[in-house]
């Protein structure tokens, strides 16, 4: 359809429009790279498109003090045990939605759901006290439970949606052939939504690794995120605006890496689902 | 699909639900305590009833806060949605391309949200960020810090950065599900660009489509990192949303009976709204 009639014509926008809105898309980013090049002096002191007084200083604080680098490594900890969670929890439960019908599923799948709607500024509180009761302060463990609230329901809706993409004569054959339900979930079914599971994962991975609100109130020394340091930074330590912008540029790594990994399931992904 | 009736399936959700429940009952119900009680400190509660929602939902305050959410929320929506949905089909079908563009679009939805704010207040400060520098060089008065409306321009032009891209990555799964069949046939009728939008790629994208304004209006609704890292609730009350003026409540005043209770109204709200939504896609999904 797209080179039917007028070719010229419609290829132009179809590279202009994409072009132009990444270019809007890197703008914000290529500005905070150019500050954490910048000394503080230099930013506070003059408006430069490039920094001119060229420095790794920034990047040098960050990997040498374990308060910084810390950050990084406590966020990445709890953000692969919720993904781990998630995922490994809402797999059969996905399984038992897109399956079967029993007792108040569809209550229970809108209940799910209303977690995913709960604003974590509710929560905030009530869970500081939650966890602080249990021992868990403070803790990896404590995060990547409290970002299960919104990360389960989200990873039950789409593996759900992938799960009932696959006909269910799969399911029947697999018994036919003698296959135990653990052996033909792991060994048949699994694989048929590969795409579903590294789409939730990446979604889990995705609003684990941002959220700040719950993971600076459940955190202070042992666990503090990266999130929580960098506010702290801005707060108590002056308007060091250089480092500030090191450290974000950094936290923008790990999600390219994953974004890289995860790019052609996207795509692919969501269409096998129930689109 | 026909689904079996078969009531052990239970089995198989019961971790997920006690996980949630966990994380879900215990501190809702918390809330609901603090919300119905006034303490001193020292563990001792008197009994309040009804007193701080009578009063949160009379309160000026709160319904100023509301109305900017909802204002907020909308502007968001009819800017991402469409242009979300634009950017999809413009987007090239097959090729090395692709990935380049996806890569790239899914960048800003994978960066902390505090940082998202960081980036657009270093971007956007009048003297030192680019985009305020150039704002005021061409000749127009912009300083967001101090201005409302700058405040509000920034606050949704960095939303429209972080998040048009899941409503294009959502829109671009659905349109490469459509069979190219589809565009044959419709060519063969002689159906024009407008007619083949709206009558096989809108429906097919409905789904996606759907998912992608339910979790836009939820985050949207729900949103604080960002404003409050960009512009703190400011200048004055102007981009004080709801969950920051829930969390200066709280956190702030420490007036823990009323924050409880606008919690409660809140979360009821987003419920109320998202029931009548699901409701809709679901009965959308069985015709």
């Amino acid at each position: 359809m797209n080179n039917s009639k007028k070719p010229g014509e419609i290829s132009i926008h179809r590279v202009l429009v994409p072009t132009i809105y990444i270019v809007f898309l890197l703008l914000p980013i290529y500005w905070l790279l150019n500050m954490s090049f910048k000394t503080t002096n230099e930013i506070l002191g003059s408006f430069a498109l490039i920094p001119l007084d060229f420095t790794l200083e920034n990047y040098i604080k960050i990997f040498t003090d374990p308060t910084w680098y810390k950050g990084y490594l406590n966020s990445i900890i709890y953000v692969v045990i919720n993904t781990v969670i998630s995922v490994s929890f809402a797999l059969p439960a996905a399984y038992a939605f897109s399956r079967y019908r029993f007792l108040g599923d569809k209550h229970l799948f809108f209940w799910l759901l209303t977690n995913r709607m709960a604003p974590p500024a509710v929560f905030a509180l009530p869970f500081f006290q939650l966890y602080a009761a249990f021992d868990l302060y403070d803790t990896h463990i404590a995060v990547a439970l409290a970002h299960c609230l919104f990360n389960i329901p989200l990873a039950v809706w789409i593996l759900e949606g992938f799960m009932s993409g696959v006909p269910k004569q799969l399911d029947e054959m697999a018994y036919v052939d003698g296959y135990s339900f653990p052996r033909f979930f792991v060994k048949i079914f699994m694989p048929a939504i590969a795409s579903g599971i590294g789409v939730a994962a990446f979604f889990c991975f995705m609003y684990s690794w941002v959220e700040l609100l719950l993971s600076k109130t459940l955190t202070s020394v042992a666990a503090k995120s990266i999130a929580a340091t960098m506010t702290r930074t801005a707060s108590t330590a002056g308007y060091e605006l250089g480092l500030l912008a090191a450290a974000g540029a950094l936290t923008i790594i790990p999600g390219a890496i994953v974004i890289y990994f995860v790019r052609n399931y996207i795509a692919r992904g969501f269409s096998l689902g129930r689109v | 699909m026909n689904k079996t009736i078969k009531q052990s399936a239970w089995l198989f959700v019961i971790p997920v639900v006690v996980l949630v429940a966990f994380n879900a009952l215990i501190p809702l119900m918390t809330v609901v305590n603090y919300s119905m009680q006034e303490t001193f400190g020292d563990n001792v509660f008197f009994w309040e009833g009804l007193t701080w929602f009578e009063q949160v939902l009379n309160s000026e305050r709160f319904h100023d806060a509301f109305i900017r959410q909802i204002t907020f929320t909308g502007i968001i929506l009819l800017i991402e949605v469409p242009l979300g949905i634009a950017i999809a089909l413009c987007m090239p079908k097959k090729g090395p391309w692709v990935s380049v563009c996806l890569v790239l679009m899914a960048l800003p939805l994978l960066i902390p949200w505090n940082v998202v704010g960081a980036m657009w207040n270093i971007f956007a400060l009048p003297d030192i960020g680019l985009l305020g520098y150039v704002i005021n060089a061409v000749g127009i008065d912009y300083n967001f810090t101090q201005q409302p409306i700058s405040a509000w321009a920034t606050t949704i032009l960095m939303d429209v950065w972080h998040w048009t891209s899941l409503v294009v990555l959502l829109a671009y799964a659905g349109l490469s599900a459509i069979p190219e069949a589809y565009y044959q046939a419709a060519k063969i009728d002689g159906a024009s660009r407008w007619a083949v939008f709206i009558w096989i790629q809108l429906p097919k994208m409905k789904r996606v489509l759907t998912i992608a304004i339910l979790l836009r209006f939820m985050d949207s609704f729900m949103i604080y990192t960002e404003p409050f890292v960009l512009t703190g609730g400011g200048p004055g009350n102007s981009t004080t949303f709801l969950s920051i003026d829930l969390v200066k409540l709280a956190l702030g005043q420490f007036d823990l009976g009323p924050a409880a209770a606008m919690s409660l109204i809140y979360f009821f709200i987003v419920l109320l709204i998202c029931w009548v939504f699901y409701t809709l896609m679901m009965k959308n999904e069985q015709q």
